[in-house]
């Protein structure tokens, strides 16, 4: 159960001996695989089919580290984890990196210890509703009955905005976000608030995703993104330039496919890159054309957006805000120099 | 004259059972202090190398989140403490509520498994077996998701007279509201139990004089119903009904008692009924046949023989280890942020653990309630143990 989890946590918290603690790199180069966290189950972003197989954006975050590390995309071991465990797994050292659509804040950068690398998808929250309701606007949903994840931003911003707009609504607090969709087909809550990519993917996993559909209004800003502990600058350098070179590599048009090609092109910025001139992988103390790794392994950030939630995913998610800077969206990440 | 016996040989000081007691206890002693010490420590430099804060400041920040059912006013912008709070008397309702229906269903079934009857004892027997051999977790979710499930939307409601509706969102009942004038019906309820109690002593010393049975149970209840209700009529109906209501999406008003407690409750008591229908069942049996026997031979029915000869010694069986199933109950309401209910697993060291990331204090003060409860749950029936013990002289 996860209280047993968090339990074990909080233990591991009081037992680590503080002078066994290396390097969290180290650590992982020892045990040959890196230990990412991830959702216990949100299509298109970490998802486990029957047999095991883990896709996602998340997902691809973590296999983007692993390449970074060994060279090698499937050196991953996945734990899923429900909202309430993430963090605290995450602090006592559980997992290395967190990527599990978790939101960027004050309080999870500040008095958490927590340090996120990056925003591999800008999300807002929403609501989803049965269309039978007859509901246009999230106004309307006054003395509404709301099944929302517990320990998450959305719980916080659902409250802020019903107080906001004066109007009242009963909460339903779930561990898991499979049970908050069953109850919304059952018709225990009205309504079931999330983060709008997580709406679309309950959806499609409802009886009769026709039925239902996401309310017009977005209520915050959720940037959601990798996260790893304080106090490791190395491993933190490595996992935020893992995702860092994706968004740069479909800037410069290296794909998955391509990759090899590009290393014979004359753009100095994408020798840089590929490992072909200069040192710049050499400098996170990985091999030097782990980024070209990366690219071929993994892909870049457009491949591993429409691989899982664009228009080759069931979710069609448009790029929106996730587009490139160049394309009107907000993904934007610093040089390799 | 008696030869002086030697002086008897004084042992060095190592080999002296007193002092090696206390050397032992006190070796004990410090072991475990310098572990805790170290324990203590060791996490503190731990939180600071993470950057994590600690200590209790987090209780007086507001928590920001709603919460589906309190007792206590409450709101968004109360802060952690009062969530504490809300979420220990969930707790503490749950647990309560679960002790009372589990005791009365458990010795209803332990006296129906000796019952005479085939039908009776075998339908307890079936009871028994099934729900004590099904995880609780499961039982629970069995409550939840399938019984409390089938019943129709706040549209469709099943009612009772339009004032006790059933839906998938809970049972609704009419909540009572209190006018000025209330307090004289509690006042005449209160001299009604006291007239009763001085009754029953007055009746008792009567028949022990003069052999007389007095009809005590027909006017303790005349009393007790009696008495209040005339006071009412003559204070002009101090209280009047709050209908709930079908208001927008939901019923509003009344009170409710939501799918999650229920279910809950549900399970907990039919689980934990089933150990404590066996432990009545022993407990019965373990009264010797004899004095049975004796009781029916003195001509008593069987009724009475079990409720004045063999209930009080089977009780002296039964009380030890009922006390283990109330502990059980009490820590297995845990199992409840599996289905959403706010108790202090789900609400405190659930919700404000994540919201906070405080996960060791909000362990540590989860563990001491949990304790604390406990022990004060045996403490209790450890008097009601010493009360129907038996007296030796």
């Amino acid at each position: 159960m996860n209280s047993l989890q968090t339990l074990t946590a909080a233990a591991a918290l009081m037992l680590t001996g503080v002078a066994q603690a290396g390097t969290t790199l180290e650590a992982i180069k020892k045990n040959g695989f890196i230990k990412c966290g991830v959702s216990d189950g949100l299509p298109g972003f970490s998802y486990a089919d029957e047999k095991g197989n883990y896709s996602g954006i998340d997902v691809d975050v973590c296999r983007a580290v692993a390449a970074a590390v060994f060279g090698d995309a499937t050196k991953v071991k996945f734990t899923p984890l429900t909202a309430k465990e993430r963090l605290t797994a995450l602090q006592s050292g559980e997992i290395d990196v967190l990527s599990r659509n978790t939101t960027w804040t004050s309080s999870r950068d500040s008095a958490q210890g927590l340090n996120f690398t990056g925003i591999t998808y800008y999300d807002g929250q929403g609501f989803l509703v049965n269309k039978k309701l007859g509901v246009k606007s999230a106004k309307d949903l006054d003395g509404a009955t709301v099944c929302v994840q517990a320990g998450t931003t959305t719980e916080l911003n659902l409250s802020d905005y019903f107080r906001s707009h004066k109007m009242k609504f009963t909460p339903i607090t779930y561990d898991k976000s499979d049970e908050s969709a069953k109850s919304l087909e059952a018709g225990r809550c009205d309504v079931l608030t999330s983060d709008q990519s997580q709406l679309y993917a309950q959806r499609i996993k409802l009886a009769k995703p026709d039925d239902y559909m996401v309310l017009p209004e977005v209520i915050s800003k959720e940037p959601l993104g990798p996260v790893v502990r304080h106090g490791d600058d190395e491993w933190f350098d490595i996992v935020r330039w893992s995702l860092f070179v994706m968004v740069d590599a479909e800037e410069l048009g290296i794909t998955s496919k391509n990759v090899e090609e590009m290393k014979k092109s004359s753009n100095p910025d994408i020798k840089r890159m590929l490992g072909v001139e200069g040192d710049k992988g050499k400098d996170f103390g990985l091999a030097n054309d782990w980024m070209a790794t990366v690219i071929k392994q993994v892909g870049n950030y457009g491949e591993i957006f429409e691989r899982n939630v664009g228009q080759g995913s069931p979710l069609q998610i448009k790029r929106g805000l996730n587009a490139l800077w160049t394309q009107g969206g907000l993904q934007y990440a610093p040089p390799v120099r | 004259m008696a030869e002086h016996a030697p002086a008897p040989v004084k042992p060095p000081f190592w080999n002296d059972p007193q002092v090696r007691a206390i050397a032992f206890q006190v070796i004990a002693l410090v072991v475990t202090v310098a572990f805790g010490l170290y324990i203590f420590h060791n996490t503190q430099l731990n939180l600071r190398r993470l950057g994590i804060a600690s200590g209790f400041d987090f209780l007086s920040s507001p928590s920001g989140f709603d919460i589906i059912q309190t007792l206590i006013p409450y709101s968004p912008t109360s802060n952690y403490g009062q969530v504490f709070w809300v979420a220990l008397l969930n707790t503490l309702l749950v647990s309560a509520l679960g002790i009372v229906l589990a005791t009365l269903l458990g010795f209803i079934v332990g006296i129906a498994r000796l019952s005479k009857n085939w039908l009776v004892a075998k339908l307890a027997l079936i009871y028994i077996e099934t729900f004590r051999n099904i995880p609780l977790l499961l039982q629970i979710f069995f409550w939840y998701f399938a019984v409390l499930r089938a019943v129709p939307a706040p549209r469709q409601s099943l009612s009772l007279g339009d004032a006790v509706f059933l839906n998938i969102r809970g049972l609704y009942m009419p909540a009572p509201q209190f006018q000025p004038g209330f307090g004289w019906v509690l006042v005449a309820l209160a001299i009604a139990i006291g007239l009763v109690w001085w009754l029953k002593r007055w009746a008792w010393q009567r028949q022990m004089a003069t052999g007389q049975a007095f009809p005590i149970l027909r006017t303790s209840l005349a009393l007790l119903l009696g008495l209040p209700l005339v006071v009412f009529w003559l204070a002009g109906s101090p209280l009047h009904w709050q209908l709930p209501e079908l208001r927008g999406f939901n019923f509003q008003g009344g009170w409710v008692v939501i799918p999650e407690m229920a279910s809950l409750l549900l399970a907990l008591s039919v689980y934990t009924a089933t150990f404590i229908a066996e432990i009545v069942r022993s407990g019965i049996q373990a009264v010797s046949h004899g004095q049975t026997e004796a009781s029916l031979s003195l001509g008593l029915n069987s009724s009475l023989t079990l409720r004045l000869v063999v209930l009080p010694q089977a009780l002296r069986v039964i009380i030890p280890p009922l006390t283990n199933q109330y502990l059980n109950l009490t820590k297995n309401s845990s199992l409840a942020a599996a289905i959403g209910y706010p108790d202090l697993v789900a609400a405190f060291a659930g919700t404000t653990l994540n919201q906070t990331g405080q996960a060791i204090e909000c362990i540590a003060i989860t563990m001491a309630v949990y304790l604390t409860i406990s022990l004060l749950i045996s403490l209790g029936m450890n008097w009601y143990n010493r009360r129907v013990a038996l007296v030796e002289r």
